[in-house]
């Protein structure tokens, strides 16, 4: 479904604060299937997401998905086939438009853009279903601004808009971390039950390791701007977030050693 | 009378100015300058065809694409050449400076001799009244040509903000929107946000370009320096109208700008009229935003002040 393969991605290329984020990642994903990606402070997961939604251009690399290479394709042409929930909650919704409003919008991702009337009857009729299966009561207040709803609402209504059109991947970046634990677990629970019911194919970031062991199929860990683990299938399930800390705490030492390691060398060959 | 109906019709003819304002700066938060030069463009190219003999809707429709043009050029120059939109503005204001002088040829063309919007509603009120040239209204003797100018330029101008309300609930009237309002969300939903502030900024100095074509017949003379300071003016009139309207739903703010702007007319004329010098009406328009700029913030800090005292 998704290929990503050898992507390259140095932030300020040439300067004192080069940053190579990606460092030639392969990822294959099969249709449906669900992958978590954890790491530490960047290692390159969320820039990994970025360059799969287009949000730059990547240095190396191609991207394909659904057959088609979309690797110089514009951020907004690649939308088409792509859903996107951010971390933030005020990044998914225009919080001066209605909520009715934000919904056409998502109604219409990926298709053009003319004088059609915004809201009409059927979809309006659709949307008060969609959202009361949210089970937040925003079903009768379709007419308020989003910009009057909690992080929470918005971040379930942000999720409905990014699924409302079948996305062929869906991008979930760290989206429940800046919520309040009661809204993440909803924000979850809709997650996976839009994940079942359309078997989804999804590529998600997360920060908690509760998270990262009991969803998806697959779990890849990155750093450095590489992935370093893999787990699917058998193991994948056998995952508890204490395996994670686990393989944390390998990376901090490793990390540790190479630095000793280099202060020994420059201390005898300096 | 007459001077009350004649700032009533500029302030509805300048409420078009109001409006696109409202749509740059308010809906995409792009302040755009733009419209000092486009008020003038649509005053010179439908004062230019008129005097050739052109049907006085289509030279004033012809005024409102000749803006758009403008507001398109200062568009692409913001996001396709990536100049700070500021800068965008100001450099196709300058350069329509001279584009104005070369469609008219002079820097005035007076307009006292031709059919214009102006002279059509005003045999149509003629018409209307069978003759009489004018009527008696609670107690006021009103010119039958003064009312009916005044009542043409407001069918207009309720007409465009009707049409502006409900090109902003199309599909590509709410992309437009959220464009301003959140560039991350609208990209992520399939649009191609440059294009849209490209247009959306067209549409802006295409209703100021209409306002300058409509001021140029109802004033009679086409001027090249008429646009200096317009877009505070229309920034005025837009802040006076979210005052007064206090909320921002969309019908309601398009309302509020129509009724700043007149109510702002109406101002500027009684502080004429009190002996104001029209020498210092810029400067004392621009301190009025500057105020209506910094009091909502200078309100909030003292809230602060005594919530936390």
């Amino acid at each position: 479904m998704l290929e990503v393969q050898s992507v390259s991605k140095t932030f300020n290329a040439g300067t004192p604060n080069e940053v190579r984020s990606l460092r030639g990642v392969n990822l294959e994903l099969a249709e449906g299937s669900w992958v978590i990606i954890i790491g530490t402070n960047g290692s390159g997961k969320s820039t990994l997401l970025n360059a799969v939604a287009g949000t730059f251009p990547v240095d190396d690399g191609k991207i394909r998905l659904a057959r088609r290479d979309m690797t110089r394709w514009p951020e907004h042409q690649r939308a088409a086939l792509i859903g996107r929930v951010f971390q933030n909650p005020f990044s998914g919704t225009s919080p001066s438009l209605t909520i009715r409003e934000n919904l056409s919008l998502a109604s219409r991702r990926g298709c053009g853009r003319g004088l059609g009337w915004g809201l009409k009857a059927s979809l309006v009729a659709r949307m008060r279903d969609e959202v009361s299966r949210l089970n937040m009561g925003l079903e009768d207040r379709l007419e308020n601004a989003i910009g009057s709803l909690s992080g929470g609402q918005r971040q379930a209504l942000t999720l409905v808009m990014a699924t409302w059109l079948r996305p062929d991947l869906l991008l979930l970046d760290e989206h429940t971390a800046a919520l309040d634990p009661k809204s993440a677990d909803l924000v979850i629970a809709l997650t996976e039950q839009v994940i079942a019911r359309d078997k989804l194919t999804s590529l998600m970031v997360t920060h908690s390791m509760h998270q990262a062991a009991n969803l998806g199929d697959r779990l890849i860990m990155m750093h450095r701007g590489q992935i370093i683990h893999d787990f699917q299938g058998a193991a994948k399930r056998r995952l508890r977030p204490d395996d994670l800390l686990a393989r944390f705490e390998e990376v901090r030492r490793a990390e540790q050693l190479d630095e000793s390691a280099a202060q020994m060398l420059a201390e005898q060959y300096v | 009378m007459s001077l009350l109906i004649g700032t009533f019709t500029i302030g509805c003819i300048l409420s078009l100015l109001a409006l696109g304002v409202f749509i740059s700066f308010r809906i995409f938060a792009f302040p755009d300058i733009t419209a000092d030069g486009s008020i003038t463009l649509g005053a010179s190219v439908a004062a230019t065809l008129l005097v050739r003999g052109v049907s006085p809707p289509l030279a004033s429709l012809a005024g409102f694409f000749a803006g758009m043009l403008a507001g398109a050029c200062t568009g692409t120059l913001h996001t396709r050449f990536k100049i700070n939109s500021l800068l965008s503005g100001i450099l196709v204001m300058t350069a329509l400076y001279s584009i104005n002088l070369h469609i008219m040829g002079k820097s005035n063309v007076p307009l006292l001799s031709v059919t214009t919007l102006a002279t059509q509603s005003e045999s149509i009120g003629l018409k209307i009244m069978r003759g009489a040239t004018s009527f008696n209204l609670a107690g006021w003797e009103v010119s039958v040509r003064d009312a009916s100018v005044m009542a043409a330029v407001a069918l207009a101008v309720a007409l465009t903000g009707v049409l502006l309300y409900l090109f902003l609930r199309t599909n590509l009237g709410m992309a437009m929107r959220a464009t301003g309002d959140n560039v991350q969300m609208i990209r992520a939903l399939g649009v191609n946000d440059a294009n849209m502030i490209v247009f959306g900024v067209a549409i802006s100095n295409g209703l100021v370009a209409l306002s300058g074509a409509l001021l140029a017949q109802y004033q009679g003379f086409a001027d090249v320096g008429m646009g200096i300071g317009m877009v505070v003016w229309g920034l005025a009139s837009v802040i006076i109208g979210e005052a007064l309207v206090g909320t921002n739903q969309l019908g309601m703010t398009i309302i509020g700008a129509v009724m700043g702007s007149v109510l702002f007319r109406l101002l500027v004329a009684v502080a004429l009229r009190w002996g104001l010098s029209p020498n210092d009406l810029k400067l004392i328009t621009a301190a009025f935003v500057f105020c209506a700029l910094i009091v909502p913030q200078f309100l909030r800090k003292k809230r602060l002040r005594s919530a936390h005292a």
